[in-house]
């Protein structure tokens, strides 16, 4: 290889500049923030307060995986049977699936709210029948089924993305050695769809469990996940030092969690 | 029958997956107030839409905003990823991409807190009362929209051939002249498509520009969360649908672009 060239050497510089102020020292601010009080002295104050946060930690993390669990019981035959469809379809499909994503995540959830309230669309239609009118915004069932209408795309990219990719003759040669649909779907495709899965199980895991969005507007108001104690903490009770502690847990559960969820994986299936 | 019963499964998830959608550009053209009961159909909240003043604000607001953060991150972001693929010292590589990755794996609600406790923590060193502003937003979209770029870019770079700038080169052009003529080419595609997704990326953003904003500064997915806060009209909807024929406009345009490259390359 040639010597990089003075241009190439400097291209980095501003990035890995831009980088550390704006990606590693907030970090830095965040466990800074996490072990100071109001005044900036040192203080386990806000970890001591965490206990206090339990329930709310433990809801989370339950809701949350719930709902990726039941996402991915439903993508996966959907990624599947999108497999199997003509080339053409495929991609309009994969069009179709993407194209939600992009109207805002607010707007959405709004729109479902209007469609699941107490005098909401569902309800009103059932009331024509006269059907007693069902209470389906703020119980956990609506904040799940939030979280899983907003991050199924998340899934079904990465399973579809890992399952197109498949080749054809590993199935045909599975069909030769006497294999049945079931076998060949538990010991062909599952194996090697795997890197999909778990790349789809993080990303609709990790924007569920530090929603504030979805509980704010389909919990109404009864249920408190993690994202909603970090937002009163920011934005009204200005209490900046237990929401960076509060960030800080989040931040480091969800690096346990990729980490392991890497080694299954194997090394560079998430990253670039 | 087997077949039957998956395309059922199919149009199910597609209509749930559009129901909320649905429901939005249809009461954009209610004539009434609510956004549950329909009662004729009118464009006058489009009208409305348009008259109002704090509205558009909003929205040429968002577009300053996502053309700038989506400009600087690009060019930033393709220096980057030229930088990463000539660079041979491996550990720092991957120290680079790892920090790369950091905010595409971390909640967007840790970033946007981090982001802002950086701010406010540098805004109480230098005295002031309010650091947050136009400047802080563009900041931490520019941040957000970086890691797209680099990873739409490094991709390209990749399968470009080294040999091909070294011909270039033994053939006498300065490694310049190589880089311009021979590995510009083929990143571009994918400058476009990083900047197009950060372009979206930021145009749709509510969570990190919900913290690290000023209160002086308004997008609109902003002012879509201050509406949400109290019962919403049917405004909002029109708005909302305006925008989502935008994007899907830029979509349509992004895929298109990708067939055609697949197009030309198959015929190579």
């Amino acid at each position: 290889m040639k010597k990089r060239s003075f241009a190439q050497r400097i291209a980095g510089a501003p990035y890995i500049l831009w980088a550390a102020l704006f990606i590693v020292i907030p970090m830095a601010i965040v466990v800074y923030y996490a072990f100071t009080d109001a005044n900036g002295q040192f203080s386990f104050d806000n970890i001591k307060q965490l206990a206090d946060y339990k329930e709310t930690f433990l809801i989370s993390f339950e809701y949350s995986f719930i709902a990726t669990v039941i996402t991915l019981i439903i993508s996966y035959p959907f990624a599947y049977l999108m497999s199997k469809k003509s080339a053409a379809s495929q991609r309009i499909m994969m069009m179709l699936v993407m194209l939600p994503m992009w109207m805002n995540l607010l707007i959405r959830t709004y729109s479902w709210m209007n469609i699941l309230e107490r005098n909401g669309i569902i309800n009103n239609f059932l009331e024509q029948f006269g059907i007693e009118p069902l209470k389906m915004i703020g119980t956990p069932g609506a904040v799940i089924f939030g979280m899983i209408y907003n991050y199924i795309p998340y899934m079904i990219i990465p399973i579809y993305n890992v399952m197109s990719k498949i080749d054809k003759s590993l199935l045909e040669s599975a069909e030769d050695l006497g294999s049945n649909g079931l076998s060949k779907l538990r010991r062909v495709i599952l194996p090697l769809s795997m890197p999909g899965v778990i790349s789809g199980f993080t990303m609709v895991f990790v924007p569920s469990v530090s929603t504030f969005y979805i509980s704010q507007k389909l919990g109404g108001g009864k249920v408190m996940l993690i994202g909603d104690a970090i937002e009163r903490q920011m934005q009204t009770s200005y209490n900046y030092n237990l929401g960076a502690s509060l960030s800080l847990v989040l931040m480091i559960v969800i690096l346990i969690s990729m980490i392991v969820v890497n080694r299954f994986a194997g090394d560079d299936d998430l990253l670039i | 029958m087997k077949k039957a019963l998956g395309n059922v499964f199919i149009w199910i998830i597609y209509l749930i997956l559009y129901a909320p959608l649905l429901v939005m550009v249809f009461f954009s053209f209610n004539e009434g107030r609510s956004t549950s009961v329909f009662t004729g159909f009118s464009l006058k909240w489009y009208e409305e839409l348009f008259a109002s003043r704090d509205t558009m604000t909003a929205l040429q607001n968002t577009l300053v905003l996502a053309v700038s953060s989506a400009v600087i991150a690009t060019i930033l972001g393709t220096a980057a990823a030229m930088y990463m693929y000539y660079l041979r010292n491996r550990a720092w590589k991957a120290t680079m991409k790892t920090v790369t990755n950091i905010p595409m794996m971390n909640p967007e609600i840790v970033t946007g807190v981090s982001m802002m406790l950086l701010f406010v923590f540098i805004g109480r060193l230098l005295g002031a009362d309010n650091s947050l502003s136009f400047g802080t937003l563009l900041i931490a979209h520019v941040t957000f929209n970086l890691p797209y770029v680099i990873l739409n870019v490094l991709p390209k770079l990749n399968q470009t051939d080294p040999h091909l700038a070294e011909a270039a080169q033994d053939l006498g052009s300065t490694p310049m002249q190589a880089f311009v003529k021979v590995v510009m080419p083929a990143v571009i595609p994918g400058v476009i498509s990083g900047f197009l997704m950060s372009f979206t990326m930021s145009l749709d953003d509510f969570v990190i520009s919900y913290y690290t904003t000023g209160s002086d500064f308004q997008t609109l997915p902003l002012k879509i969360f201050a509406m949400t806060k109290k019962t919403v009209k049917p405004d909002m909807y029109a708005l909302s649908s305006l925008i989502f024929i935008t994007v899907l406009v830029l979509l349509l345009i992004i895929n298109i672009s990708q067939i055609r490259q697949e197009k030309k390359n198959a015929s190579k």
